[in-house]
């Protein structure tokens, strides 16, 4: 498995992100102005805040070179990961639904919180049998994460499925609507979350449950 | 060259906590019955070709999911 993690100006959390994608198989950096993601099998679009989240938390970054790259990689059904200002990117970028608004606090959020998985492809059996899971511990730092969509929007991602990670009961950080922390696109293969599963990957730092994050994007699409 | 200005606002209907934050603000000031505080954002430009701005505002300057644009000129023409 080759991944690729996309760099911007401004972006922060790409070291980690490559340490994530390293432990599960070889990775490289795309810079913004790259157009070419041959021989990616996965595309990780990273946190920070891509040219200083000028205008909207993704606005601009979604015009990158590399992000056009991306959706056309998308588009073929390569699989995708977004993370925090990544996933405002992929928003931005129409290749996942809703938007990601100020916090409702108003206030920046940097916490752990338990994430729990929704259903999706990897989590069912071949049997179609649901998989047990328990929540994941997963760090979370961000001030434009409240998820929101119109609410017939917000029933069709339910309806199809495409809630991906929501806030364990309670630890709802940002206002998000229903508790969504993450969701991927209909198709399955692009997914985004506020949380930051590259900040878990190491007992160092607490917890290792964000590499099952990977780990499903990395099941969720077929390579192009 | 033509300038226009663009005003755009949070969708009625979706919680502006910059909005309620300056709201709540005002009341320490001596400002009684000021409500429903909501804040957006100006852009000033100019443009060769102010047919396009719709198109610029729908792109880039505003998320239509989440924002109204209003476009203003402000050379007099349409």
């Amino acid at each position: 498995m080759r991944w690729g993690v996309l760099q911007f100006p401004g972006s922060c959390d790409e070291r980690d992100a490559l340490h994530a994608c390293s432990l599960l198989g070889e990775a490289r950096l795309v810079w913004h102005e790259e157009r070419d993601l041959s021989g990616i099998d996965a595309a990780v679009v990273p946190g920070g805040f891509s040219y200083g989240d000028y205008l909207r938390a993704g606005a601009i970054a979604r015009f990158s070179p590399a992000m056009e790259a991306v959706a056309e990689f998308a588009g073929a059904g390569g699989p995708v990961l977004g993370i925090c200002n990544g996933f405002q990117v992929l928003c931005e970028a129409g290749l996942l639904p809703g938007a990601l608004l100020l916090n409702e606090s108003t206030r920046f959020t940097c916490r752990q919180l338990d994430l729990t998985e929704e259903a999706s492809g990897h989590l069912v059996t071949p049997e179609g049998h649901q998989v047990t899971t328990r929540p994941l511990s997963i760090p979370a730092k961000h001030g434009e994460g409240r998820f929101w969509a119109p609410d017939d929007v917000l029933d069709a991602l339910e309806a199809n499925g495409q809630v991906a990670y929501r806030y364990a009961p309670g630890q709802n950080p940002n206002g998000s609507a229903r508790d969504i922390a993450g969701v991927r696109n209909e198709a399955g293969n692009v997914v985004g979350l506020m949380p930051h599963p590259e900040h878990a990957v190491d007992p160092l730092t607490g917890s290792t449950d964000g590499l099952r994050v990977f780990e499903a994007v990395a099941a969720a699409g077929v390579p192009a | 060259m033509a300038k226009a200005r663009v005003l755009i606002r949070p969708k009625e209907g979706i919680l502006d906590p910059q909005g309620k934050a300056v709201e709540r603000a005002l009341p320490a000031l001596g400002f009684e019955g000021i409500e429903h505080v909501r804040v957006g954002r100006m852009v000033e430009l100019e443009a060769e070709d102010p047919a396009r701005l719709a198109e610029l505002c729908e792109k880039l300057l505003a998320n239509p999911l989440i924002e109204d644009y209003e476009i203003e000129r402000l050379d007099g023409a349409g």
